[in-house]
C-alpha cells in the first residue's frame, strides 16, 4: 500500500489508454481511451497528494476534470457534427491533414 | 492495513479490468460501460488515498455526468467497429501496444528505482480532515481562486461551443423549410383535432 | 633637390602623364595628347639627367642612395617599403629607358596620326614607361615583381593594341601567358631568398649572401634559376622566346621601344642587379651564359631567313640580348650594360626605320615584295644603313666596341667560356649577314612598285590589310588608320631618328678599351663587391678582339653583298641547296610547334577533361546532383510522416514522450 503501488498502477492505466488511442478507429473509443489516461494522471496527482502531504495535487486533480469534462463535451459535439453531415466516424478516413 | 490492502487489490484490479474492457471491447457501448466501472474503482482508490471529496466529485461528475453524456451519443451514432474490419487496421495495432509497453516499462522502471524516499511509505502525516470537502472548498476559495473562476469560465465556454457545434446550419436546408410568420397567419388556426396535432 | 628626389620625379612625370592623358581623353585634342605623353618622358629625361649630376656629387663610396616614400606592409619580423634606389645600374638604365622612350614618343606623334585610337596609345606608352622605370628604380624585390608585372601587362595592352586583328590579341596573349610563367618564376626566386635571409630589400639580401649561403647553395641556385626563368621570359631567350616575333603585332613604336630598347633588356638588368646572388652561385650564371649563347646563335640563324621585315628585326633583338646575358652571366657587367645601351640605340633606329618602310610600302611586311628604296626614300636608307652598321659591329660603330669587349670578357674567363665565344664571333658573322640582308634587300636592287610611286612624288595606297594573313579591315579604332607616315615627310620622325643615327654610330667611344671607360667608370660603385669585375682582359687581348671583331664584320657584310646585291638569284640557289636547313631555320626551329604539342595540346585536353567529367559528371553530376538528391530523399521521407492518419500522429507523440522518459532515467542513472 505504498504510494508507489498506487503510482505504477496509474502508469498501467495510463499505457493501457495510450494502446488503446492507437489502436481503435472510432473516434468514440478514442475519446473513451483518452479519459482512461486522464483518470491515470488524476490517480497519480492525487497519490502526491497524499504523499506531500499537501491538498495542492487534489485541486489540481479536480481542474483536470473539469477540463476533461468540456473536453468530452466538445468531442462529442464534433462526433455528433460529422454523423450528421453523414461523414463516416473513422479516424483513418479523415486525413485532411496528409501532406 | 490488511482491509486496505485487500480493498486495493480489488479496487485496482477494477480498474484494470474496465481500462482493458475500454481498449478490448467492439461494441461502444460496452466500452462506455466498462469505463463507468473503471472509474467507480478509481473512486474507491481515491478513498484510499483520503481524498474523501474527489472520490464523490468522480462518482457524481464523471460516472454520472459525462459517462451519461456518452451514453447518449453513443445511443444516438452507433456504430461499432465491426465494419470497419474487414479492412485492415494497419500496422498500427500492432506496434501501439508495443510503443505503450516500452513506455510503461520504463515508467516502471522510474517509479521502482526512483530517490523519492515517500513513495515507500503510505505518504506523509496528515490531519484528520485531509481532503474533506472543507479542506478543499478552504483551498479553492483561497489559494485557487484563479484557477477556480478560469475552469468555470472554460465550462461555460465549452457549454457555448457545444451548442454551436450541434446547432443546425442554415443555408444547407431550402428556405423553403423555414417557416414564415405570414405562413402561419395565413393558415387556419388548429381546430385542435388528434390528427392534425399529428400531422 | 637630392638625388633620391629627382629619383621619385623621374617616375611621376610618366605616371602624371599618363593619368592626364587617360583621363582627359574625350576632350583633349589628339596632337595634344602625343605632345602631353612625350613632354612627360622629356620631364623624366630631364629629372633623370639632374639625378645623374646629383649622384656624381656624391663620394664614390656613398653612391647608392635608397629613400623610402611610405611603409607599404610592417609584420613582425620584416617591413616592406615603397623604396628606390638610386645608383649607377639604375640611374643608367633610367637615363637609357627615358632618353629612348623620349624620341620614341616623338617619332609615334608623328608616325601614328592617323589612328583612331593615338591618344589610347600615349596613354599606354607613358603607362609602360613608368613601369619599366618603377622596375628599374626598385630598390626591394616587392616594388620589382609590381614593375615587373606591371611592365608585362603594358606589353600586353601594346601588343593587341589593334584589338580588332585576331592575330594581334592571340600574340597579346600569348606574350602574356609566357610573361606570367617569368612572374612566377621571379617570386618564388625571391620568395626562397627571403626565406633564407629574412629580407625582401636589396641591401639586406646583398648584405646576408655571404653568410645565409654557401658557395654554390643549392637553395640559391635554385632561386637564381628561378629569378633566371623569369629574366629569361622577359628577355625572350630559349626558351620562352616563341612570342616575341609574334610581339611584332604591335605598332611599330611600340616594337621600337618595349622590344627592341627597353623592356626586353629587363632580364639583362635583374641579372646585373642580382650580380651577388649570381657571383656566390656560379653554376646558375653558367647556365644562364650558356643559354645566352644558344639564344644569340638559334635566333641570328633565324634572322637569315625570315621574310617578314619586322620579324627579322626581332629575332635580332632576340640574338643580341643573348649577347647581353651572356655578358652579365661571365660577370663582364660594364661590357654588358655598354651593349645593352648601344643595342637600344641602334635597335630602336632600325625599327623607326622599317617603320618607314612599312610605311610607304603601304603596311606591306614581306621583304618577297620591298626593294630599291634608295632612291625614293634617302633619309630613311642612311639612318637604317647606320643603324645596320652599328648592329653588325662595323669598325668604330657602337655595337662593334660594345660586342667586342663582352666577346674579350668571355675569353678571358677560360676554360670552355672560349668555346661561348667562338659561337659569339661566328654568329657575329651570321649577324653582318643578316643586317645587310636586309639593307641590301629593302634599299637595294630594282625599285618594287611603291618605291616608283614614291620617287615620283606619290606615296602608295592600298586597302587595309593585316600583313600576317592578308584578310581586309576597315581603319576604325582598333584597326591602324588609314594614313602612312614616312621619316622623308615629318619632321617629328627625323628629329627622333636622327639622333639615334648619330649615337648609333658614335656613341662607342665611351668606351675604347684602353682609351677610354667611361661606362665601366661610372659603374664601379654598384659592382664594388664583386670578386670578378676588375678581372680586366689585358688590352692586347681586347685589341686583337676587336680585329677578328672587324674583319669579321666586313665579311659579313662582303657576303651579304654577294648574295644580295652583286649576284641576285644566290638566295634562291643556296636555299635550294640547303633545303632542309632552310626549311628548320623557316619554321623558327619548330619551337612553337614543339610547345604547341608539349605543352597546348596537353592543356587543352587536361580543360577538356576538366569540363566534360570533372566539372559535368562529377561536379555537377555527384556532387551538386546528389546533394539535391540527398536532400530530396530527406525531405520526402520527413514528408511522408505527414500521413494525415490521427492514430500515427498519435503513436509519434507517444514515442517522443519514451524517448524524453528514457533520456532522463539514463541521465539520473
Amino acid at each position: 500500500m505504498d504510494i508507489s503501488w498506487f503510482i505504477v498502477l496509474s502508469a498501467f492505466i495510463f499505457c493501457i489508454g495510450a494502446a488503446g488511442v492507437m489502436t481503435r478507429r472510432s473516434p468514440l473509443v478514442i475519446l473513451l481511451c483518452l479519459e482512461l489516461m486522464l483518470n491515470a494522471g488524476n490517480l497519480a496527482l492525487i497519490a502526491f497528494s497524499r504523499m506531500v502531504g499537501n491538498v495542492e495535487g487534489q485541486i489540481f486533480a479536480l481542474i483536470v476534470m473539469v477540463v476533461a469534462a468540456c473536453e468530452v463535451v466538445i468531442g462529442l459535439g464534433i462526433i455528433v457534427a460529422m454523423y450528421r453531415r453523414k461523414l463516416p466516424i473513422d479516424v483513418d478516413d479523415m486525413a485532411e491533414l496528409r501532406g | 492495513m490488511f482491509f486496505e490492502q485487500l480493498l486495493f487489490f480489488i479496487a485496482g484490479g477494477g480498474a484494470i479490468a474496465g481500462a482493458v474492457g475500454v481498449v478490448l471491447l467492439r461494441n461502444p457501448f460496452f466500452s462506455v460501460l466498462a469505463l463507468v466501472a473503471h472509474l467507480i474503482s478509481l473512486a474507491v482508490l481515491f478513498l484510499l488515498l483520503t481524498a474523501a471529496f474527489l472520490a464523490a466529485a468522480q462518482v457524481v461528475v464523471y460516472a454520472g455526468a459525462v459517462m451519461v453524456l456518452y451514453v447518449f451519443v453513443v445511443a444516438y451514432v452507433g456504430g461499432s467497429d465491426d465494419e470497419l474490419r474487414p479492412e485492415t487496421a494497419g500496422p498500427l495495432a500492432a506496434i501501439g501496444p508495443i510503443f505503450a509497453a516500452a513506455l510503461l516499462i520504463e515508467l516502471v522502471i522510474a517509479v521502482v528505482g526512483s530517490g523519492l524516499s515517500l513513495l515507500d511509505s503510505t505518504g506523509a502525516k496528515v490531519g484528520d480532515d485531509f481532503g474533506s470537502p472543507a479542506a478543499i472548498g478552504d483551498a479553492l476559495l483561497t489559494k485557487f481562486l484563479l484557477p477556480f473562476e478560469a475552469a468555470s469560465f472554460l465550462l461555460l465556454i465549452a457549454a457555448v461551443g457545444a451548442v454551436v457545434l450541434a446547432r443546425k446550419r442554415r443555408g444547407l436546408h431550402e428556405p423553403a423549410d423555414a417557416i414564415s410568420v405570414a405562413d402561419v397567419l395565413r393558415s387556419e388556426p388548429p381546430a385542435g383535432s388528434q390528427k392534425e396535432a399529428i400531422g | 633637390m637630392s638625388a633620391t628626389s629627382w629619383g621619385w620625379l623621374v617616375l611621376a612625370f610618366p605616371l602624371a602623364g599618363m593619368l592626364v592623358i587617360a583621363l582627359g581623353w574625350k576632350v583633349l585634342p589628339d596632337r595634344v595628347a602625343g605632345w602631353i605623353g612625350s613632354a612627360a618622358i622629356g620631364g623624366a629625361f630631364a629629372s633623370a639627367i639632374a639625378m645623374l649630376i646629383d649622384l656624381q656629387d656624391q663620394p664614390e663610396e656613398a653612391r647608392s642612395l635608397v629613400d623610402s616614400a611610405w611603409t607599404y606592409a610592417s609584420t613582425a619580423g620584416f617591413s616592406v617599403d615603397m623604396s628606390i634606389l638610386v645608383d649607377p645600374l639604375s640611374v643608367m638604365m633610367c637615363l637609357i629607358v627615358s632618353g629612348v622612350s623620349f624620341l620614341i614618343h616623338v617619332y609615334s606623334v608623328a608616325y601614328m596620326e592617323s589612328d583612331r585610337s593615338y591618344k589610347r596609345f600615349f596613354a599606354y606608352l607613358n603607362f609602360f614607361v613608368f613601369s619599366m622605370l618603377l622596375l628599374v628604380l626598385a630598390a626591394n624585390f616587392v616594388l620589382l615583381i609590381v614593375g615587373w608585372a606591371f611592365v608585362g601587362a603594358a606589353s600586353y595592352l601594346l601588343i593587341s593594341f589593334w584589338y580588332r586583328r585576331t592575330t594581334a590579341t592571340k600574340a597579346g596573349i600569348k606574350a602574356f601567358v609566357i610573361n606570367v610563367i617569368g612572374d612566377v618564376g621571379l617570386v618564388i626566386g625571391a620568395f626562397l631568398l627571403f626565406d633564407a635571409t629574412g629580407a625582401l630589400d636589396y641591401a639586406g639580401v646583398f648584405a646576408d649572401v655571404g653568410t645565409a649561403f654557401s658557395h654554390n647553395d643549392g637553395q640559391l641556385v635554385a632561386a637564381c634559376l628561378l629569378l633566371l626563368v623569369g629574366a629569361f621570359a622577359k628577355s625572350a631567350q630559349l626558351p620562352l622566346h616563341t612570342w616575341l616575333p609574334d610581339a611584332m603585332e604591335g605598332p611599330t613604336p611600340v616594337s621600337s621601344l618595349i622590344h627592341a630598347a627597353t623592356m626586353v633588356t629587363a632580364g639583362v638588368y635583374l641579372i646585373a642587379r642580382m650580380h651577388p646572388l649570381f657571383e656566390q652561385a656560379p653554376a646558375a650564371a653558367d647556365i644562364s651564359a650558356v643559354i645566352g649563347t644558344l639564344t644569340l646563335f638559334v635566333a641570328a640563324s633565324i634572322a637569315l631567313v625570315m621574310t617578314d621585315l619586322k620579324r627579322a628585326i626581332a629575332y635580332s633583338t632576340m640574338s643580341q640580348i643573348g649577347y647581353m646575358i651572356l655578358g652579365v652571366s661571365v660577370f663582364a657587367y660594364s661590357a654588358g650594360m655598354f651593349h645593352l645601351m648601344t643595342h637600344a640605340f641602334f635597335k630602336a633606329l632600325l625599327f623607326m626605320g622599317a617603320g618607314s618602310v612599312i610605311a610607304a610600302m603601304a603596311n606591306e611586311q614581306s621583304l618577297d615584295k620591298m626593294g630599291g628604296f634608295r632612291k625614293a626614300m634617302p633619309f630613311t636608307y642612311a639612318t637604317f644603313t647606320a643603324g645596320a652598321l652599328a648592329l653588325a659591329g662595323f669598325p668604330l660603330t657602337s655595337g662593334f666596341f660594345s660586342k667586342d669587349e663582352i666577346l674579350a670578357y668571355t675569353i678571358n674567363r677560360g676554360d670552355w667560356f672560349v668555346a661561348l665565344a667562338v659561337v659569339g664571333y661566328i654568329t657575329a658573322f651570321l649577324t653582318a649577314i643578316y643586317a645587310f640582308r636586309l639593307v641590301f634587300r629593302v634599299f637595294h636592287g630594282e625599285p618594287s612598285e611603291q618605291a616608283r610611286e614614291l620617287e615620283g612624288g606619290h606615296l602608295a595606297h592600298a586597302e587595309p590589310f593585316n600583313p600576317a594573313t592578308g584578310e581586309a579591315e576597315d581603319t576604325e579604332a582598333g584597326f591602324p588608320g588609314p594614313e602612312h607616315h614616312i621619316a622623308e615627310r615629318e619632321g617629328a620622325m627625323k628629329a627622333a631618328m636622327g639622333p639615334l643615327a648619330l649615337l648609333a654610330i658614335f656613341a662607342g667611344f665611351v668606351q675604347i678599351p684602353g682609351v677610354t671607360d667611361v661606362i665601366e667608370k661610372f659603374l664601379e660603385p654598384t659592382f664594388a663587391g664583386s670578386h670578378y669585375v676588375h678581372d680586366h682582359p689585358s688590352d692586347s687581348a681586347e685589341y686583337m678582339g676587336m680585329a677578328v671583331g672587324a674583319l669579321i664584320s666586313i665579311a659579313g657584310i662582303l657576303v651579304a653583298a654577294r648574295i644580295y646585291l652583286w649576284r641576285p638569284g644566290t638566295s634562291a640557289k643556296l636555299q635550294e641547296r640547303f633545303a632542309p636547313l632552310h626549311t628548320l631555320l623557316s619554321n623558327k626551329w619548330y619551337f612553337d610547334e614543339a610547345y604547341d604539342l608539349g605543352v597546348v595540346r596537353p592543356m587543352t585536353a587536361l580543360g577538356r577533361f576538366g569540363r566534360t567529367v570533372i566539372e559535368s559528371s562529377f561536379v555537377q553530376g555527384f556532387l551538386v546532383g546528389g546533394t539535391v538528391g540527398i536532400v530530396r530523399a530527406g525531405s520526402s521521407f520527413a514528408r511522408s510522416i505527414q500521413t494525415g492518419e490521427l492514430r500515427a500522429y498519435a503513436a509519434v507523440l507517444l514515442l517522443g514522450l519514451s524517448a524524453i522518459v528514457l533520456y532522463f532515467l539514463i541521465v539520473a542513472s
